[in-house]
């Protein structure tokens, strides 16, 4: 028998085309605000912003094993740190960022109490603690209380540089949430994930801080999704508190990420789009494209629970983001 | 006096969240599933429960004796068609399919009833009450409830403790393969124990819209009541679940005492401070959850 | 008249083929001891004859019906009883309550809880007690008491010695007798040779899925057995 020369890679044909392919479309969409109109800017805002909380929502779920129905928590908690900090002089496109750092800190010892519970309770819990800090947000008088408030300080603005602004800032939120997660899961932190998905008890005893890892995941996941709260008041210009707390938005990162692949980072991005065009479609039939939405994941969640994207990658074997490694030189021919 | 007043009205509060909990307590203890469609269950049974008197000529008790065993049945399917195939998936699914029909259903009463507030009309039920001091009157509405809550309780202890579908169900809780070799089918006793939790949250619901106006929207608030009652009773002990629920109720009411606007906050506050401080629950279990 | 018969049982766990083209006649009332190493099938073989892991081919008939795609809960109502490896004792019930839940679905017959306190005269006076307080040899016993409770016409041992201390498989043991006595039919699976022969009518040997040896203990000597357990026949690669 021949021996044979085996190379272990990440990365590969595939993810270079993915790269290059992936930097042409976020070049056109730099680039768009220039060439269409400001509702089709709109849509697309829209669209950034879920796939960045639903791949925070990914990250949490998919990869760390947490599922959580409270993320609204720091949709909320994003958006009313924008606020907060454009009442003290911040300006709101720098607020957007220093809202994850917020959030963040928030998740911090919010960690400490949700992690006291395990699996579909910690699931409940989470939602517990969001409908807190909606409640809290309610009795905030000077962001506006029960009926929310406006953001002011952007009126000096013309509406149309205003517009492609949140556009881009919208575009670096959902690059970097993206982003964030493949750099994330690359690293020591994305092994000691997997490890933990596959067997939680072996990878204790492996020396993986387990609590550790998933902390640092809830806290990257408060983060991305609290930009993306402030993108949408930047993008909504008020904010209430019982819109803006709303398990809604989990329900549509769920969906998004059902739909698309659960613990994938291209399943989101297929999702998200699934669920604009949906949005798109549906949008003058009221609430029945929820129905729908609600149906469809039930079906994907029993049929399909690899979600679209799982289930053409696990056929096919494609990666397109390459997180894993392959081994190369197996030889065909005994 | 005021306060003790208070302090009544929320022990009684909490036989009705006793009786939105038991349902989720089993469908946990057996199945190890959070259903969080809980509370629209409760929310679809007092719409049912409506359209059934508006459209013929029974009345609320009528009604009640219609809703409970459709719900009963209703639980039954759902467990046979949806739970089971997505047990058979992954933790993750019964999560993600009972959400998905929280939203169906909440979607779909909105759309068949719009969003405006109801009540189930108990005729001059709704405001009798006991007077038993100057300011201190307990209404009749919240002593049914809580008295139905406490039989509710007493016979689904007696259910598991002492019948053999009750045994079996525990077993099957215990060791699902193990069971069947027994004989179990486990499909049946699983479609057995979300009966028993469909029916349950329906009365809960039925007592719960004779006493206050509902709308398709207030399923997930009731779905959070329950899971705090269960958590700060302690897992797997039903008299675990009323004393959570007193609890709860307790905290709102006294919480409403101070101030109406935290009622709600009070309550979760409450839930918080048992998570932080005794995660196990007040009347801890012996059994490994 | 045959009361079991495996024909061409193939079962696969994962990818690895752990019963392979099997073939056995039980007859009823007999007493059939499956003996091999570890990995040898032996367990597979159970929990294919109790219907919790289905087989790739072949057939399994049960009195006289193909029961081959027969549920395992309906299995056990219908006279199959397995003692699964590793005793499997319902944690939160109590020892009698294990009992009573082991006759679920019984069939007519002698065996109750008064009956199975006389062969394990211990379960008498701790039958209130959770069932997590007993020691191994005593979960043993309780579980064999709750697979008699359905009155099996078929009862299937998964290896009732795994764990215990010699004088502990010395008392179940000798409570075998009163169980045969019955007219049950018994296929014990075990690791300890010894036992196996004494209790049994007829052994069968498997090693990797297949039969390797088969007979009455009284037929087979102890080289012939050794051979086939460890598959040093020199004809076998």
């Amino acid at each position: 028998m021949t021996a044979a020369v085996l190379t272990v890679r990440r990365g590969g044909r595939t993810s270079v085309w993915t790269a290059l392919g992936s930097a042409v479309v976020v070049a056109v969409l730099a680039y768009l605000p220039y060439a269409v109109a400001t509702s089709v800017t709109g849509t697309i805002v829209t669209f950034l912003e879920l796939l960045a909380m639903a791949s925070m929502w990914n990250l949490l779920a998919g990869y760390a094993g947490l599922v959580s129905v409270g993320q609204q928590a720091y949709v909320g908690l994003g958006a009313y740190s924008v606020l907060q900090l454009s009442d003290w002089g911040v300006p709101p496109y720098v607020g957007v960022f220093l809202a994850a750092v917020v959030c963040a800190l928030i998740a911090l010892p919010t960690s400490l109490l949700a992690f006291r519970l395990r699996g579909d309770y910690f699931a409940v819990g989470t939602w517990v603690i969001a409908e807190v800090y909606h409640l809290v947000m309610t009795q905030d008088r000077a962001l506006g209380g029960g009926s929310g408030r406006a953001l002011t300080t952007l009126s000096g603005l013309d509406p149309v540089l205003r517009q492609a602004i949140t556009y881009w800032v919208a575009l670096a939120v959902c690059l970097l949430s993206v982003l964030g997660c493949d750099l994330l899961l690359r690293g020591l932190l994305g092994l000691a994930l997997t490890a933990v998905r596959d067997d939680e008890v072996a990878a204790r005893g492996a020396g993986v801080s387990v609590g550790w890892a998933k902390r640092v995941v809830y806290l990257v996941a408060a983060a991305g999704t609290g930009a993306a709260g402030g993108v949408i008041l930047v993008s909504q210009l008020n904010v209430a508190p019982d819109s803006i707390f709303s398990v809604q938005f989990t329900a549509y990162m769920i969906f998004i990420v059902v739909v698309g692949g659960i613990g994938t980072l291209e399943g989101p991005v297929l999702g998200a789009i699934v669920f604009i065009v949906i949005q798109q479609l549906f949008a003058g039939a009221g609430v029945w494209y929820l129905i729908l939405l609600g149906a469809l994941a039930v079906v994907v969640a029993i049929r399909l629970p690899y979600g679209l994207w799982g289930t053409v990658s696990r056929r096919f074997g494609i990666r397109l983001f390459n997180v894993g490694y392959t081994v190369r030189g197996l030889d065909k021919n005994p | 006096m005021i306060w003790v007043n208070a302090i009544v009205q929320g022990l009684l509060l909490g036989g009705l969240y006793a009786l939105f909990a038991c349902g989720l307590s089993l469908m946990f203890g057996v199945m190890r599933i959070v259903n969080l469609a809980h509370g629209d269950i409760a929310v679809l049974a007092a719409f049912l429960a409506y359209s059934t008197i508006s459209f013929t000529r029974v009345g609320v008790l009528g009604a009640t004796l219609i809703v409970l065993p459709v719900f009963a049945v209703f639980g039954y399917l759902v467990q046979s068609g949806m739970l089971s195939p997505a047990l058979k998936v992954g933790p993750l699914s019964t999560l993600l399919a009972t959400f998905g029909l929280s939203i169906v259903i909440q979607n779909a009463l909105q759309q068949g009833y719009s969003a405006d507030t109801r009540a189930l009309n108990v005729g001059s039920l709704v405001s009798a009450s006991l007077h038993i001091s100057g300011q201190i009157s307990v209404a009749y509405l919240s002593l049914i409830t809580f008295g139905l809550a406490v039989v509710v309780l007493v016979a689904l202890q007696l259910f598991l403790s002492r019948s053999s579908t009750g045994r079996i169900m525990r077993a099957t809780a215990d060791d699902p393969e193990a069971a069947t070799l027994s004989g179990a089918n486990a499909r049946h006793v699983y479609g057995i124990a979300t009966a028993i939790a469909f029916a349950t949250v329906a009365l809960a619901g039925l007592m719960f819209a004779m006493q206050s106006s509902f709308s398709p929207s207030i399923g997930p608030t009731r779905l959070l009541f329950a899971f705090e009652a269960v958590v700060i009773g302690g897992l797997g002990s039903l008299w675990g679940t009323l004393v959570g629920g007193m609890v709860l109720g307790l905290a709102q009411t006294l919480g409403a005492q101070y101030n109406p606007a935290f009622t709600l906050l009070a309550g979760h506050i409450i839930f918080l401070a048992v998570l932080a401080f005794r995660p196990q629950g007040l009347i801890a279990a012996r059994r490994t959850a | 008249m045959n009361l079991l018969s495996l024909a061409d049982l193939t079962v696969r766990h994962g990818q690895l083929t752990a019963v392979n083209a099997l073939s056995l006649d039980l007859a009823e009332g007999s007493t059939l001891a499956v003996i091999g190493a570890n990995g040898a099938g032996k367990t597979t073989l159970l929990r294919a004859i109790a219907g919790t892991l289905p087989p790739a081919t072949g057939t399994i008939t049960f009195d006289g019906h193909d029961i081959t795609r027969t549920p395992a809960h309906r299995r056990a109502a219908n006279g199959i009883r397995l003692v699964p490896e590793g005793r499997r004792l319902f944690a939160s019930l109590t020892v009698e309550e294990n009992l009573l839940a082991g006759a679920y679905r019984r069939r007519s017959g002698p065996w109750n809880v008064g009956a199975v306190v006389e062969l394990f005269p211990w379960i008498g006076e701790r039958r209130r007690q959770s069932a997590r307080l007993l020691s191994g040899g005593e979960q043993q016993a309780a579980a064999i008491g709750r697979a008699l409770m359905g009155n099996p016409r078929l009862l299937l041992l998964d290896e009732i010695s795994l764990g215990l201390s010699p004088v502990a498989v010395q008392q179940l043991y000798q409570a075998m007798p009163n169980i045969l006595a019955t007219g049950t039919t018994v296929l014990l699976v075990e690791q300890d040779v010894s036992q196996a022969l004494r209790v049994a009518d007829r052994v069968l040997c498997l090693l990797e899925g297949r039969t390797v040896l088969t007979g009455a203990p009284a037929e087979l000597t102890t080289a012939q057995i050794e051979k086939a357990y460890f598959g040093l026949s020199g004809s076998h690669t």
